[in-house]
């Protein structure tokens, strides 16, 4: 059990990445795009341009459909509340988060699914015909990355002897430098996992509005002003959350211990440096590769599913 | 007082017959009859086993009842989710024609004390007796509308496939009983009675085919569709979600009471036909468009999973992994009542749908949102639950399962080593595709705009209809905010089946915690106030630091000018990705209109494979066969008194 000043501290620092992720997170989103533009020979919008969409659609009326339910209206709080609260969840910077122990990966996963669930729902609130498109085709891919993600996560689980993330992240970076096998097949499965789940290139387009291809857009266009507002920032806070989670579990090396508050302002900037490059990572592989038929998605998040299986499977045989 | 209240059970039901107006009091009086009978097993759940001898019956062999832990914990979930369906019934059922009521109302009153007396029946016979009851009066309820031929076939095929299962839960208890004559016929005489493993294994076999029969276990289900949508709603949500867990009992009692020993392999065998059952359910679901159809395929999904953890306590228990099994054990019962509320809830909440709009396909509803609130949000909560969405209950359970498979190497058999992170992913796989199954029933029925002209008339559910509803979503809701008071009561259980118990998990209220902190834990009440905390803190802001201001116009759709409601997707539609996906599991009739018809028709149906591989075979058989014992048959007198001669013949000379 921790002692009162430190979990003061605990609480403390839990808030502080609540504020910082919530804030940070446009600028990741923004950072993608630009270094997108750079391969694609543009000048850009510059990394701050998140924000001032933001701004811009905050400031709007909102626009809402005669028969929408209120539903479609609590809909963008709720997927907000619950990409913040992932995002707030993952250790990024030092292991002890409080709220951690209210949520452990497999609530992690599921925190995802109620924005899920949410989000599809309300898409066929209004009964438009894409609605109901981009709601199906999200259930499709989703029911494919999500199992791939929790076995991704139980591979992860098993090495730490543990659910809780900051036991995981602390068994994972304090170890002497090892390569798990088993976690560079994870690892893969959630790379794909990552591109399905945040509507990227090769799954989804998140930059067009083709009816033959799109599936997150499908789903908000019936969004306008601070609703679509809170949406769009939940899809930079997930991208965020992702991205954490990739790094806590794949390169932890960097975090600060237990009550290290010193080692924050290094860990600090271990943490940008990896986003930094994961987000330049990131606008590679969606520049180098094209989008995919919307059936041959399963395959590919199949084959994610098999990988992440594969990797769980050669922990049991190896234990490593 | 459980026995007081089956008794008052049995009265209420032959009170209906002479009652004038049944549904205004018998069935409100029924629910708080329930109440009792819940309130009886949370008391009993904790204390000594009771015991009862009942003079009834045959000569020298009268009725034994028994309430322990497992019965107790039975008779909760009976209890509590009966409550609900009677409440809801006492609104649903008035408009029916008096003479149908008196018939229900008993028939429904006695199923109920059937399955209060299977689960404290404590010797073959009583067992048998009050299954048999509870299987009879079943059929009668859910052949209540026998005027449409459809109906009487889904009834029979019920009827056909509980007998079967029943002969071998008999045949089960008979090799239990281990030859030492009838004397031998209670189940305490079963517990002491010493079986090889060769015989152990046909009881648990048997039971597992007996029971599984009333469970809609893989490849006995095919009733499961059929029965359910027949039934009237509240029928079909006692079915559902309480009596499918009779089967669940009694697979527990045999396995782990009355048989002293556990083999390996049983473990691996209803680990396999459970997670074979979870996925065949959950896939059949996403294909259906009647919306029964659709809960009754998800049926048989959950009792897939509720087998799978059956299986993976066997597992544990023969590998004296004892606090893993206590886990898997719970994780079961947990799920078993999860599962009996949101269920029930949905079932019930298809009666007033029904009643409102007369459609039970999925693709003639939408939009029923607006003209139905009151069942609309109450049925979001059921839905989002059995979703398995924190923090409601469906979560707790799937997650205590998952938690369960983690902690599972270290078994010494290399086998199921591999063989359970293959099953815990396949776990994954089936919840995650019951989610896609739920988006597609609720936003089909619901949300959009309504696809018939007639949807206009639609009306909400009446007063005692959301008080039956709302009781079962509240427990839906504290099943999943208080994790750490119901797995403390559900230890009783593990301490009775498996002589361990979890223990610490009771340590801190809030934080679930199966093992220890460090480990896992999980808090849903935390959970709920910090998404509520930033849903009310962003919204607040926004409005601060902006503004609140709203415009209604016309959907946006991408600017096309021309849409209606047929562009939605109808049921058939959201459910085409999985169907392409699964095509060689389903057999797939298709009628595809070209351009040029001039009166287009759509017609597609998705059938069950296993219905022309295995059960037309079998009816082949059986036809044959009787056709040849026809062959003895003329219909002259004289021939037939040849045949009892021959056999008085036949015996004499045996004797």
């Amino acid at each position: 059990m921790m002692e009162n000043s430190e979990l003061i501290f605990a609480i403390l620092f839990q808030f502080t990445q609540l504020l910082l992720v919530v804030l940070a997170a446009p600028l990741l989103t923004g950072w993608v795009n630009q270094c997108q533009a750079w391969l694609q020979n543009r000048s850009g919008a510059g990394v701050l341009q998140p924000y001032r969409v933001l701004h811009k659609l905050f400031n709007k009326d909102a626009v809402i459909a005669y028969n929408a339910s209120p539903l479609f209206r609590a809909t963008p709080y709720i997927v907000f509340g619950c990409m913040w609260l992932a995002a707030a969840i993952i250790p990024i910077l030092a292991v002890d988060l409080p709220f951690s122990r209210a949520a452990d990966v497999i609530a992690l996963v599921g925190v995802f699914a109620v924005a899920r669930v949410f989000i599809a729902l309300a898409a066929m609130d209004i009964g438009t015909a894409f609605g109901t498109l981009g709601a199906r085709r999200e259930m499709l891919v989703s029911f494919l990355a999500e199992p791939a993600l929790l076995m991704v996560l139980f591979t992860a689980s098993m090495i730490s002897h543990s659910t809780q993330l900051p036991s995981i992240v602390d068994t994972l970076a304090h170890h002497q430098f090892v390569i798990y096998p088993s976690l560079a097949f994870a690892a893969l499965a959630f790379v794909i996992v990552l591109l399905a789940e945040n509507a990227r290139i090769p799954v989804d387009n998140p930059n067009t509005h083709l009816e033959l291809t799109m599936i997150h857009e499908a789903m908000i266009l019936e969004y306008s002003a601070r609703h679509l507002a809170l949406i769009e920032w939940a899809s930079s806070l997930k991208l965020f959350a992702y991205i954490s989670l990739g790094i806590a579990l794949f390169v932890p090396h960097g975090i600060a211990e237990v009550g290290n508050w010193a080692g924050l302002p290094l860990a600090l900037l271990a943490l940008v440096g990896k986003l930094i490059l994961a987000g330049a990572g990131l606008a590679l592989l969606e520049t180098v590769s094209a989008k995919m038929r919307i059936f041959r998605a399963p395959e590919f998040l199949g084959t994610a599913f098999l990988l992440a299986v594969l990797g769980l499977l050669i922990h049991f045989l190896l234990g490593a | 007082m459980a026995n007081g209240v089956i008794l008052l059970w049995v009265v209420l039901g032959l009170a209906g017959l002479w009652v004038n107006d049944a549904t205004r009091w018998i069935f409100p009086l029924g629910a708080l009859a329930s109440l009792f009978l819940a309130a009886a097993g949370l008391v009993a759940l904790s204390a000594a086993p009771q015991t009862l001898v009942l003079p009834l019956g045959l000569p020298d062999l009268p009725f034994h009842l028994r309430l322990d832990a497992l019965s107790a914990f039975f008779l909760i979930l009976l209890g509590t989710a009966s409550a609900g369906v009677s409440l809801f019934g006492s609104g649903y059922f008035r408009h029916l024609d008096d003479k149908t009521l008196r018939l229900l109302c008993l028939e429904y009153h006695l199923f109920l004390a059937g399955m209060a007396l299977v689960m404290l029946a404590d010797d073959a016979y009583m067992f048998m007796v009050a299954w048999e009851v509870m299987a009879l009066s079943s059929y009668f309820l859910v052949t209540t509308d026998h005027a449409i031929p459809d109906i009487r076939k889904a009834g029979f095929l019920y009827l056909l496939i509980a007998h079967v299962g029943a002969i071998a839960i008999l045949l089960s208890f008979g090799v239990m009983q281990g030859g030492h004559g009838i004397g031998a016929y209670t189940f305490d005489a079963m517990r002491a009675a010493p079986l090889t493993s060769f015989w152990a294994s046909a009881a648990f076999l048997l039971a597992l085919f007996g029971f599984g029969a009333k469970a809609g276990v893989l490849p006995l289900h095919v009733w499961l569709p059929e029965a359910h949508p027949a039934a009237p709603s509240p029928v079909s949500a006692l079915m559902s979600g309480v009596m499918l867990k009779t089967a669940i009992y009694g697979i527990l009692r045999v396995t782990f009471d009355l048989l002293g020993t556990q083999l390996w392999w049983w473990g691996v065998l209803a680990l396999g036909l459970g997670l074979a059952t979870a996925i065949f359910g959950v896939m059949f679901a996403a294909v259906q468009a009647d919306m029964k159809r659709l809960l009754a395929y998800s049926s048989i999904e959950n009792i897939g999973l509720l087998l799978a953890g059956i299986g993976l306590t066997l597992i544990f228990h023969v590998y004296d992994k004892d606090t893993l099994a206590a886990l898997a054990l719970i994780a079961t019962l947990y799920h078993s009542l999860n599962h009996a509320m949101f269920k029930s809830l949905l079932f019930v909440g298809t009666g007033s749908i029904l009643h409102a709009t007369g459609e039970r396909n999925m693709g003639r509803m939408g939009g029923l949102i607006r003209k139905m609130p009151w069942a609309a949000w109450l049925m979001l909560v059921g839905v989002l639950a059995i979703s398995g969405l924190p923090p409601l209950n469906g979560f707790v359970s799937e997650w205590l399962l998952l938690q369960a498979f983690l902690l599972s190497p270290g078994l010494p058999n290399d086998y199921i080593n591999m063989l359970v992170p293959v099953a815990a992913a396949v776990v994954a796989l089936a919840a995650a595709l019951a989610a896609y199954v739920m988006v597609k029933f609720y936003g089909v029925i619901f949300l959009g705009q309504p696809r018939e002209a007639a949807l206009e008339h639609a009306h909400d559910a009446g007063r005692w209809e959301r008080l039956g509803m709302g009781w079962l979503a509240l427990l839906c809701v504290l099943l999943g905010l208080a994790p750490v008071f119901v797995v403390r009561q559900l230890d009783q259980v593990a301490q009775m089946l498996l002589g361990t118990q979890l223990g610490n998990a009771a340590n801190n209220w809030v934080f679930l915690t199966p093992m220890d902190i460090e480990r896992a834990s999980y808090s849903p009440l935390y959970f709920l106030l910090a998404v509520l905390g930033v849903m009310l803190l962003t919204s607040l802001l926004v409005r601060r630091l902006y503004h609140g201001r709203v415009r209604r116009s016309a959907p946006w759709d991408c600017g096309f000018p021309a849409q209606n409601a047929r562009m939605q997707d109808t049921a058939e539609g959201f459910g085409q990705p999985i169907r392409r996906i699964f095509q060689p599991f389903f057999s797939i009739e298709r009628e595809v209109p070209t351009p040029f018809d001039t009166h287009p028709r759509y017609h597609g149906k998705s059938e069950d494979r296993l219905w022309v591989i295995l059960y037309q075979p079998l009816q082949h058989l059986t036809e044959k066969l009787s056709s040849l014992a026809g062959l003895l048959q003329h219909g002259r007198i004289h021939l037939y008194l040849t045949y009892t001669f021959a056999t008085l013949v036949v015996l004499l000379l045996f004797v």
